[in-house]
């Protein structure tokens, strides 16, 4: 086969210090985060004066920001199940079926992800102007849902593809209908996929700014609240707080949803012949 | 056809745009019978089996089980039963709720349930297995799930797509034995794939032959052996020399034939023989081990001519001879049984024979 790999120290310090300079440059903007949270001062300079965890004490001290981080929940939780189902449908109909121009609906569905969002924004807002639908979370909920769809397809065809089709075709075969077949073998089967999905489409709208600031109503979403904060600088530390919080959740939930996929697809049992 | 038929395959055509996938397949099915279809690869077996199943729909013709037409019925409402090239063993569930699978939609209560999943795997030796997953088991124990999951469900009609195919050599022969065992006590009617003749030998009571979508000849192994109805039958099923003659006359039993390299020889009609009138261009064939190869005379009441041993095979069981005989360019196949260990290497490269064969060692094919 290859060659061993050859250790770092071998191809010289240069990359050793590339790559550490690189990951530095990737992370070192969002520790910052953190980093001012606990500082005890509301300017961001160095040095810092103290350390303290008053920001996060205040933060069950302010209503709005609360209202916007539930608003935002509800938001993530409508996206996330509407996308998940819609990329369920999607995936079952792509992997399941032969159609013609399977291609082109996948890239249509694909689409909202390589529109610039702005445009994505302006146009559903035209939309809903003209049919009169008043903003409110729903809209961006729905905004949303458009953007979520790719990502639950992507995850849930990966899924629908990795298993061996004739798993179904053996349900049919011993007397189950069609649903029944979903509930008894497809749907254990991508189970682990399906909570991905839910997870990566709920941080998806969850940390969606763009979308959000087109369709809002009178209801804003946490980043939408973050945002309306610049122009007070006091107000600003407990957002941080509040801000590394999300960080924290978000990393563990991408984690999460990124190991239950791996963990799906090793679930696939070599079912055929001798191993 | 008759009507005794037990499943009837009527006319059956399937074609994937313009492609015939399955051509015109017509034929009976008696019930408790082990039949097979054999034939090399994308010849169509699987497609015909699956519109047996019901997962594909002729484009035209029609299927009955047990007297029902059942053409556009959908697989989960057929009296039939899969077993899987891949097993398809459900990876989630343990070997019991696999085996359970289809009784549980049937409500029956839990004793009469277990006692039906019990004695289905009491059946392949599978007692014990229960809380066993698929990726805790062989592929031969995986395979017998399989047939267990189906036959549970007591199916009039069993079908097995290549069930053997994934297993090693040893372990399929020993599965061959026992799936003709199951299927005799069980008394269901199997339609069996495969692509491997002495699979298909040495299991069926009555194979299909097919190629390239057409059923070329349905008969027993004996006579799909012995007498092959045409050149891809006898082609594929072993091995066979196959001489070009030309039908001088006949009677009612035996036609004169011209054969290349052989002269005049005798060879018994087959049943139907409308394709040899005196004057036809036909095919005569000749198993290897139907040939002998002898010094000096031919063996007493039989025919014999001269040729020149080519290449030699020692096979363990038979010796495998190429003999050059004049007017063929391509030599004879002869097999000769291994007889007492001082007739070893008997004949050496090289070396003038006699080739030896009787009226019988010699079947009449059509030529095209
Ligand atoms: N869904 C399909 N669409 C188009 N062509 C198909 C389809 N299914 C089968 N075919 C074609 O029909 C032919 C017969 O296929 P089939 O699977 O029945 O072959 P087979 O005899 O079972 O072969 P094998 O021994 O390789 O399994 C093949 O040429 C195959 O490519
Ligand atoms: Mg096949």
């Amino acid at each position: 086969m290859t060659q061993p790999l050859k250790k770092v120290g071998e191809r010289g310090i240069g990359i050793t210090i590339f790559a550490f300079a690189y990951l530095f440059f990737l992370y070192a903007p969002m520790l910052v985060l953190p980093f001012f949270s606990f500082a005890d001062q509301t300017i961001f300079r160095f040095p810092i004066e103290g350390f303290s965890t008053r920001w996060y004490e205040e933060l069950g001290e302010r209503p709005e920001m609360i209202t916007a981080l539930w608003n935002s929940i509800q938001v993530g939780l409508i996206a996330s199940i509407l996308a998940t189902i819609m990329g369920l449908l999607a995936a079952k109909a792509i992997t399941r079926y032969a159609m013609p121009g399977k291609g082109v609906a996948m890239g249509l569905i694909s689409l909202p992800l390589f529109i610039p969002e702005v445009l994505l924004g302006l146009a559903l807002l035209i939309i809903l102007n003209l049919a009169s639908i008043p903003l409110s979370l729903v809209t961006i909920a729905m905004g949303h849902v458009m953007l979520c769809t790719p990502f639950a397809m992507s995850v849930l065809i990966a899924r629908m593809d990795g298993f061996d089709k004739s798993l179904e075709e053996a349900s049919m075969d011993l007397g189950e209908s069609g649903w029944m077949t979903f509930w008894r073998v497809t749907f254990p089967l991508i189970a682990p996929a399906i909570v991905s999905s839910l997870l990566l489409t709920f941080i998806v709208s969850f940390d969606e700014f763009l979308l959000a600031f087109f369709l809002q109503g009178d209801q804003i979403t946490l980043p939408l609240y973050i945002w309306g904060q610049l122009r007070f600088p006091s107000n600003f530390p407990p957002v941080l707080a509040l801000g590394t919080c999300i960080l924290l959740v978000s990393i563990v939930l991408v984690v999460f949803a990124e190991w239950l996929r791996q963990v799906g697809a090793q679930g696939d049992t070599p079912n055929v012949g001798v191993r | 056809m008759s009507a005794g038929d037990y499943i009837r395959i009527e006319n059956i055509t399937k074609r994937f745009g313009s492609f015939h996938a399955v051509d015109n397949a017509d034929f009976g099915i008696k019930q408790g019978e082990f039949f097979s279809l054999l034939g090399p690869s994308g010849c169509g077996k699987t497609t015909l089996l699956r519109m047996i199943a019901g997962f594909e729909f002729p484009t035209e013709g029609e299927i009955y089980i047990d007297g029902q037409p059942v053409t556009g019925v959908p697989a989960n409402k057929r009296p039939t039963n899969m077993v899987f090239q891949s097993y398809a063993i459900f990876p989630h569930l343990d070997v019991y709720d696999n085996v359970a699978y289809g009784l549980r939609k049937l409500r029956l209560d839990k004793a009469e349930l277990d006692r039906r999943v019990k004695e289905a795997l009491a059946m392949i030796r599978m007692d014990g297995f229960e809380t066993r997953k698929a990726d805790q088991m062989s592929g031969g124990q995986r395979q017998r799930v399989a047939l267990a999951r189906a036959l549970v469900n007591r199916p009039k009609v069993l079908l097995l797509d290549e069930p053997l195919g994934a297993l090693d050599k040893k372990l399929r022969e020993q599965m061959q034995f026992e799936l003709r065992s199951l299927q005799q006590n069980v008394g269901i009617t199997f339609i069996f794939v495969t692509h491997d003749q002495e699979e298909a030998l040495s299991l069926s009571d009555r194979i299909a032959v097919m190629q390239k979508g057409k059923v070329m000849q349905i008969a027993t192994p004996r006579e799909l052996y012995e007498s092959p109805t045409t050149r891809e039958v006898a082609d594929f099923i072993g091995t066979i020399n196959l001489l070009n003659g030309t039908v001088k006359s006949k009677d009612d039993k035996v036609a004169v034939v011209e054969a290349q390299g052989l002269g005049l020889v005798n060879v018994p009609l087959p049943a139907d023989h409308a394709f040899a009138p005196a004057g036809a261009e036909i095919l005569v064939g000749a198993r290897p081990e139907k040939l002998d190869v002898v010094r000096g005379a031919p063996h007493p009441g039989e025919k014999g001519i001269k040729g020149d041993i080519g290449a030699c095979a020692y096979l363990g069981d038979r010796n495998h001879y190429q003999v050059t005989i004049a007017g063929r360019a391509e030599p004879l196949q002869v097999a000769t049984e291994q007889g007492d260990r001082s007739t070893l290497a008997s004949f050496m490269p090289g070396e003038q024979v006699t080739i030896s064969w009787g009226d019988n060692s010699l079947v009449l094919l059509p030529r095209t």
